[in-house]
């Protein structure tokens, strides 16, 4: 051990520098290599990579660095308030004069470190919504095409292949072959997911089936990867992740599409899934065929029925004929019966007619008529004879009258000629014309040789 | 596109569902109800069809030396107990 100065009889001056190297070197021999426990605080992490955070428990605290080669391999991410066991060594910070314990390994206490990685990644990854249901693939209806990524050598594939092997249906199966555990499985499987993607459109892949036979914890490690996590989030196939036993569940279940305990339980839901498909189609088939058999069964009936209901109209004609025969026969009695009658009556009112003819009397009135003819006759002639009378009365009368009757008296009149007109005065004629005097008996044509007017015969 | 067969198929599946529920109220007319089985009919080969489109292999996807994918055909003999 060096000899401390003090013991040197006070004559001896540290530096800072000196001291600090000194008790680095103390602690750093002493210290080198402690086990502590106790709560992270402070916990931060620079640029660098470094984790830097203080140990406490109830009435103390020290500082504590972990640096990045370190804690490289850590599953987990430290943060304040985790209870932790921690291995290292105490050494001394110079330029500050700080002491800390340089972690070598970390481990959390109460649960193991996986599983303290397991919850960590899976609140990262539930708070980003990676789990949400609504973003998840929707499963095939009829899966034919099969990527399964796992190890080509394991029980697991073999035990798949062989449950396949029941599909009804053909089934294309093609092994993306992957580590399933071990420090490289997460990057080929999280690879294999990436790739099946990318070659989606040359192979048509429908789902993949990503998993492994059940194992430990640290052998399912990889599932917990968030590199693998994110590869499955990231496809557009669907993905069912089908990791281990029954109780092990993972972070690829989480964010899977479906999650299947085992890959055999995979594989038998995808036969499942064919088998209920198969049924389906073929029981809708005899479905169909039924109702339409039935659908044309009952049309058959309709149809015999309403046929059979056509034939009454027949039915009915047959009766109408007899009605139509039975009221013929009634009119043609009637008809007979009302000729007869008419023909009585005829008869009856012929005797009738004859009794009542008007020939008697015709008869009779030609008679009287005779006689009225005579007693006319008669009549006529008295008439006749008193008219003649009457006329022989008039004509004397009327000879009386005649104007011309006082020329015999010796009057005379004298007409002008050549109008006729009667000359009343002398001056309606012109000496020089001529004039006509009609006599008692016969007629002078004379020329006038003088008019005077006066009447007196000088 | 792997996707959009899968809609295709499922559509055709929900169609022929919806056929046979339609055909077993059997309140259709005669010539509805024939072409809707027709109809049916069709579907029901169309999902056959679909069903049977795989060819049933098993193979395993590797990169070639060039770089590239290609596939093996895959024994499942190979595979045993002592990996997982």
């Amino acid at each position: 051990m060096t000899m401390l100065p003090c013991e040197e009889g006070h004559s001896s001056v540290y530096t800072v520098s000196e001291l600090n190297a000194q008790i680095k070197g103390l602690l750093e021999s002493t210290y080198r290599l402690v086990w502590v426990k106790g709560e992270i605080s402070n916990f931060r992490m620079p640029g660098s990579g470094h984790y830097y955070f203080t140990l406490k428990d109830e009435t103390s605290q020290i500082r504590a660095v972990f640096f990045r080669p370190q804690h490289r391999h850590l599953r987990f991410v430290p943060e304040s308030g985790l209870q932790v066991l921690c291995q290292g060594r105490v050494s001394v910070y110079e330029p500050r004069g700080e002491y800390q314990i340089i972690v070598e390994i970390m481990e959390p206490q109460g649960l193991g470190a996986l599983q303290l990685a397991f919850e960590q990644l899976k609140k990262k990854l539930e708070a980003e919504g990676l789990f949400d249901a609504a973003r998840k693939n929707p499963l095939p209806a009829c899966p034919r095409s099969l990527g399964i990524v796992t190890s080509p050598t394991g029980a697991a594939i073999r035990d798949v292949l062989k449950i396949l092997q029941r599909s009804p249906y053909p089934l294309s199966i093609t092994i993306l072959p992957v580590r399933v555990q071990g420090a490289e499985a997460a990057g080929e499987i999280s690879a294999a997911i990436r790739t099946a993607n990318s070659l989606a459109d040359s192979f048509d892949w429908d789902l993949l089936i990503v998993g492994r036979g059940g194992g430990s914890i640290e052998d399912l490690w990889p599932f917990n990867e968030e590199i693998v996590a994110r590869s499955i989030a990231a496809s557009t196939i669907p993905i069912i992740s089908a990791v281990g036993h029954e109780i092990d569940f993972t972070i690829s279940d989480l964010v899977s599409d479906l999650r299947m305990p085992t890959p055999t339980a995979a594989a038998e839901w995808v036969l499942a899934r064919l088998d209920h498909l198969q049924r389906t189609l073929s029981q809708n088939e005899e479905r169909i065929s039924k109702s339409v058999t039935r659908i044309l069964v009952n049309a058959e009936q309709k149809l015999r029925f309403i046929e059979e209901r056509l034939q009454d109209p027949r039915r009915r004609l047959t009766d109408l004929r007899l009605l139509v025969d039975d009221r013929s026969e009634r009119l043609r009695l009637a008809l007979v019966r009302h000729l007869e009658k008419c023909g009585a009556a005829h008869a009856h009112l012929t005797a009738k007619l004859f009794y009542l003819s008007p020939a008697r009397s015709i008869q009779d009135n030609r008679t009287l008529l005779d006689g009225q003819i005579s007693r006319l006759n008669l009549h006529f002639c008295r008439l006749f004879d008193a008219c003649r009378f009457k006329l022989k009365e008039y004509a004397a009368r009327l000879e009386s009258l005649n104007p011309l009757a006082v020329l015999a008296r010796g009057y005379s009149v004298t007409f002008r000629l050549p109008d006729n007109r009667v000359l009343r005065r002398a001056i309606d004629v012109q000496k020089g014309e001529r004039v006509l005097v009609m006599l008692s008996r016969g007629r002078l044509e004379c020329t006038v040789a003088e008019v005077h007017d006066e009447t007196t015969v000088s | 596109m792997a996707k959009k067969k899968t809609e295709q198929f499922e559509e055709s599946m929900k169609k022929l569902q919806a056929i046979v529920e339609k055909l077993e109220r059997g309140d259709l007319p005669l010539e509805e109800s024939m072409e809707s089985f027709a109809e049916g009919v069709r579907l029901a080969q169309y999902c056959h069809q679909k069903l049977e489109e795989a060819e049933n292999k098993v193979q395993m996807l590797l990169k070639d030396q060039e770089g590239g994918w290609g596939v093996a055909p895959f024994d499942a003999s190979g595979a045993n107990d002592s990996g997982t």
